[in-house]
């Protein structure tokens, strides 16, 4: 018998090849160099032996295959290695073709192969499947079979573009590529996707069953000329008289999937993501032409993807980043696992209650408590309306929403906080509160227990000073809407120690979520890159720039909400208090922008102070949508024709003035690790997905044509777009973030 | 094209090429639908027959591009004009990649024409009842001209077999039609737009914080039959047959325009006209641009400085319809009828093309 390093192989008395992926030492088969190696000779195998007759194909984990190796992809992206770039190129299309080609010959070799997907099945773990000519799904619940690679910024590259809607069509094909979108096994089936239903462990039994039946049946001649193949053998798109479900891209309902589903994506990712619109191609051309001649042109479109460094840094930091930080990448080595059961929340607003529903989520004890015991009853209560809403969409049970409500425990009393392994402050933005309730609290933190708070924009150091052991502070930041946001952003004040760092890793990660680490200012991190986003677009109002044309280029940067819309949510009179808190922290240092002017405006004389006061940039009719407020051009008192404004220009100011102020704050130490910087920033407030974050864009345009860019934009626009001193020694070496600061892989592995 | 044949007494086999737009020369109008009129309408067996294609501005362009032999000698008679069965062929019916291809779709911020039209009127501050009005016009003029008869030489009567009329009007005028009778019809593109297009458009034109949509089908363009024919010669080979000219073409163009927007060439190519002809806006007599949308007519008179007086004075394809491929031959030979009536000397006729084009062509009488 054959061995092969990642599959076991058998052949039956009916000359049925059991193929079984099992990768070693993985829980998941992943698609990877070595496992499609395997994969090249199996088929070859299957081929060329007589005794066999026909294959199933499945797996020993209990997943049948996750997808592509991604750090295998993240590595071939962006078009790194030797040769000219043309070699290159060209070796990693042929490379990647080999593979499309490689089960294209499985599909018309003849002999019937089923597969038995008895677990998850994605990416190229299921464009294998769909070389096969049949394909049985077991009927485990949390079984997900999809093409999520849009979703990290790559297109199916092994046919997936191809098979899947010359199977289901173009119409219900597109959305399930284009947003990745997984199916459960039963919805598998009822689209078409898959055949068969099984119960699970029936699943190779079921396949068997296909292809003795098929095996039985007499051979059919393919084509006029042909060779002899089992009937089964044979995809629906190699019989005679085949077409496409719903009709190809010219037909008259194929022509209006594509033009309603080009002007769609358009509008929702404003040409930023190269990926979808490569998808849209691959499909729309691949369907006019022979499937041999779609998988070249799944290929071509796959390459192109792969060399354009957007690919590059959106896997980085969308997905293998985000692994690293959220296993603990930047834990401290040494300290002893932490691990809280029980959890002390000070204030129960939006955000304490927000925190008690995540953290009772994770199993933890959680006493919730405020000033006002009507108020702690309502924190409270917010968990019973999510819950409500999960149970609704049947995304949990009576039985487990009950105990999670049972951890939560609404309270006045300090006592109640005895014990508590962690207790996190989110009370109102003052010094003095936030003081006295830290001086109640920590006494009633268990021996080893540590403090955070979760401050928005109050320096930690300076908020430690109310504590008595200020090594054990730490600034605990979490994002609104809490059981949304996937980020917190711990911050360290000058005495945090270590072993508080790990700690407060570690509930980051008992409750899930994807922690980055900063060091203690103004803003800290993220409120401070956001602000600057906020307040170009404020700027950009000030010089007569169309308020339409500032929110429209504003989301095609593609940052989630534009900028003037943004200010108002957030409300004025507090951008504004804010600003006037700093003018009087900072007294001569403070530089006054471009927006304080405006801002001042609007919230003293005018009263508008944004969407909760009902008026701010925007008027917000109680019966309709939102508009811009006429008012604003006479109370900038000037407009710029838009046909003499330069786009692009408008859209670089509102990236390049977030990654500047990124590349400050690593300057500063305020961030210290490329990934932090750049996965805090997509997580936190948006910044842009397609770039990879800020850092990873100044990588991407060049440090060098960065600096210049900003030097010009600085003459035009003022000072707060001078680079800063590492900048220009980054430019003046060639250097880039990724290069300069790599992250240490190997402490982050350990 | 019997017409023209029977009216001159035209001796066919000194046309040399006939020149016909057709914008979906599919079905019964493909295959170069020229030739077969040329055999269908019994000329002499050497006049040969080309199709072209510019949009909504074929028929004009065929007429230049016959014009065009004639002045480079390639021809010392041709006959450019275009057809268009919209009952019976339908629109969008040869299809094309340009909406459907995402690579070319994305590139040129694809929006139908409809969105277009409703752009331009939110980008230069053209209102819904700016519109109505404007239609209202167009049918008050077209009714206007039909009454005294303005048309009786431009019509052709269709014929059966036994010589019985079929048809000898247009069809499609709504004289009755008021500012109130308009007032509710409701928008054509609003939903089509809020399904993606307006997306599209505001990543082209970011100024405009959402299109309103003012265009329905009462101000708009009818859809309908139609052909056309325009007979083009040089002076010699006109005074050997014994014809008179009736007026010269004193220039000719074709631009490019943005084609999201699409609709605003008309404009930009009647200005390189006049440019090649070496005139002003002021001094053209009479204009004629076709009512594809009441907005393309309302942002040229905009952007040029034209008097509504000016411009359209017989009503347009609003009240009577745009037969795509025919229409630019028939408001060419409309308007020199105008001119001829009026005794006035210069007109300049033109049309905004899909894709974001203009074609313009300057007539003078002679």
């Amino acid at each position: 018998m054959t061995t092969y390093e990642n599959f076991k192989f058998e052949v039956d008395g009916d000359g049925i090849a059991l193929v079984t992926w099992d990768m070693p030492n993985r829980s998941m088969n992943v698609l990877s160099q070595s496992s499609m190696a395997d994969m090249a000779s199996i088929i070859e195998k299957i081929m060329g032996d007589d005794a066999i007759k026909g294959a199933v194909l499945t797996s020993s984990k209990d997943a049948f295959c996750a997808g592509a190796d991604l750090s295998m992809m993240g590595g071939q992206a962006g078009g790194s290695g030797s040769g000219s770039q043309e070699d290159r190129v060209k070796a990693m299309y042929e490379g990647n073709l080999k593979f499309n080609m490689l089960l294209r010959g499985l599909e018309t070799c003849g002999k019937p192969v089923a597969a038995a997907i008895n677990g998850t099945a994605l990416g190229g773990g299921l464009e294998v499947t769909l070389a096969c000519h049949y394909r049985v799904v077991s009927n485990k619940p949390k079984t997900q079979i999809g093409l999520p690679e849009a979703k990290v910024g790559l297109l199916p590259g092994g046919g997936g573009t191809q098979r899947l809607p010359r199977l289901i069509g173009a119409q219900a094909a597109l959305p399930l590529i284009l947003q990745g979108t997984a199916l459960t096994p039963e919805k598998a089936v009822q689209s078409g996707i898959c055949h068969e239903l099984v119960e699970p462990g029936e699943e190779v039994a079921a396949a068997k069953a296909w292809l003795k039946e098929g095996l039985a049946q007499p051979k059919i001649k393919l084509g006029k000329k042909g060779p002899e193949v089992y009937a089964i053998a044979v995809q629906p798109w190699d019989r005679e008289g085949y077409r496409v479900p719903g009709g190809d891209p010219h037909s008259k309902g194929g022509g209006q999937v594509f033009t309603i589903g080009n002007a769609t994506l358009h509008k929702q990712m404003h040409g930023n993501f190269p990926a979808q619109k490569f998808i849209m191609s691959c499909v729309y051309e691949g369907l006019q032409v022979p499937i041999e001649a779609g998988l070249r042109i799944e290929t071509r479109y796959f390459t192109k993807l792969l060399m354009d460094p957007r690919s590059k840094a959106m896997i980085r930091s969308l997905f293998l980043s985000m692994q690293e930080l959220g296993k603990g990448a930047r834990r401290p080595s040494g300290v002893p696992a932490f691990q809280v059961k029980k959890l002390g929340i000070l204030g129960a607003g939006m955000m304490g209650a927000g925190i008690a529903y995540v953290s009772a989520q994770a199993g933890m004890e959680v006493v919730l408590l405020d000033t006002d015991r009507a108020n702690a009853e309502k924190g409270k209560a917010w968990s019973e309306k999510l819950l409500q809403k999960a149970l609704e969409r049947g995304k949990t049970t009576q039985e487990k929403a009950d105990k999670l409500l049972g951890l939560i425990k609404p309270t006045t009393n300090y006592d109640d906080l005895k014990g508590a392994d962690l207790v996190i402050e989110a009370v109102f933005e003052s010094r003095d509160i936030k003081a006295e309730v830290t001086k109640k609290a920590e006494p009633m933190l268990a021996e080893g227990g540590i403090y955070g708070s979760n401050t928005s924009t109050l320096p930690i150091t300076g908020l430690a000073e109310a504590s008595a052991k200020p090594e054990n502070f730490i600034g605990i930041h979490f994002f609104s809407p809490v059981d949304k946001m996937q980020l917190v952003e711990i911050i360290m004040g000058k005495k945090t120690s270590d072993e508080t760092l790990a700690k407060a890793l570690d509930y980051v990660k008992q409750i899930r979520k994807t922690p980055i680490v900063v060091n203690d200012s103004r803003g800290f991190y993220t409120s401070r890159c956001f602000g600057t986003y906020v307040g170009e677009g404020i700027a950009m109002l000030g010089e007569g720039v169309p308020p339409a044309m500032i929110e429209n280029v504003g989301k095609m940067t593609g940052m989630p909400m534009a900028p003037l819309a943004l200010s108002d949510e957030v409300a004025l009179d507090l951008a504004w208090k804010v600003r006037e808190q700093t003018k009087k922290d900072l007294g001569d240092k403070y530089v006054s922008g471009p927006a304080d002017v405006l801002l001042e405006k609007m919230v003293v004389e005018l009263g508008r102070a944004g969407k909760k006061a009902g008026k701010g940039f925007y008027d917000y009719p109680s019966d309709g949508k939102k508009k811009l407020w006429p008012g604003l051009s006479d109370l900038v008192g000037k407009s710029q024709d838009p046909d003499d404004l330069d786009v692009q220009e408008l859209k670089n100011r509102f990236l390049y003035i977030q990654a500047l102020e990124a590349a400050r704050c690593f300057e500063e130490g305020v961030v210290t690790d490329v990934r932090d910087a750049d996965v805090g920033a997509i997580l936190g407030w948006g910044f842009a997905p397609w770039s990879g974050g800020p850092l990873s864009l100044i990588d991407m345009v060049g440090t060098a044509a960065f600096v210049e860019q900003c030097d010009k934009l600085a003459r035009k626009y003022g000072p707060r777009f001078t680079p800063n001193k590492l900048l220009r020694d980054m430019a003046s070496k060639g250097e880039t973030f990724y290069g300069r600061f790599a992250p240490d892989k190997e402490k982050a592995a350990a | 094209m019997k017409a023209i044949r029977d009216r001159n007494g035209l001796d066919t086999s000194k046309v040399d090429d006939v020149v016909l737009g057709c914008v979906d020369p599919v079905g019964e109008q493909g295959g170069d639908i020229a030739r077969i009129a040329v055999l269908n309408a019994d000329y002499a067996e050497t006049t040969a027959g080309v199709q072209v294609n510019r949009f909504c501005a074929s028929g004009l362009e065929a007429t230049n591009m016959a014009a065009a032999k004639v002045m480079t000698g390639e021809a010392d008679m041709a006959i450019g004009g275009g057809v268009e069965s919209m009952s019976r062929v339908g629109m969008g019916a040869s299809g094309g990649s340009w909406s459907t291809d995402p690579q070319i779709a994305f590139k040129s911020y694809f929006t139908p024409q409809g969105i277009g039209a409703d752009l331009i009127c939110t980008k230069y501050g053209f209102t819904r009842a700016d519109v109505d009005a404007y239609a209202v016009e167009s049918q008050v003029r077209a009714k206007n001209a039909w009454d005294k008869g303005y048309f009786s030489k431009s019509v052709i009567p269709v014929k059966d077999i036994n010589g019985l009329t079929i048809l000898d009007h247009d069809e499609h005028m709504r004289p009755d039609a008021t500012m109130q009778s308009l007032a509710a019809l409701q928008p054509s593109f609003a939903s089509l737009g809020e399904l993606a297009f307006d997306g599209v458009a505001l990543d082209r034109y970011p100024e405009v914080e959402e299109i309103t949509h003012v265009h329905h089908a009462g101000n708009s363009s009818g859809i309908v039959d139609g052909a056309s024919a325009v007979l083009v010669g040089n002076l010699e080979t006109g005074k050997a047959m014994g014809l008179k000219p009736r007026a010269r073409i004193r220039a000719m163009a074709s631009i490019g325009s943005e084609p999201c927007i699409m609709l605003t060439g008309p404009a930009d190519v009647s200005r390189k006209a006049l440019k090649k002809a070496g005139m002003n806006p002021e001094d053209i007599d009479l204009y004629e641009l076709n009512e594809a949308f009441a907005a393309v007519v309302l942002r040229m008179m905009q952007s040029l400085d034209i008097p509504h007086d000016k411009m359209n004075v017989n009503g347009g394809a609003i009240a009577m319809g745009h037969p795509l491929g025919a229409t630019g031959g028939m408001i060419l030979g409309t308007v020199l009828d105008e001119l001829e009536r009026r005794d006035l000397s210069t007109a300049l006729i033109t049309l905004c093309v899909g894709a974001g084009m203009g074609t313009a062509t300057i007539i003078e009488r002679v």
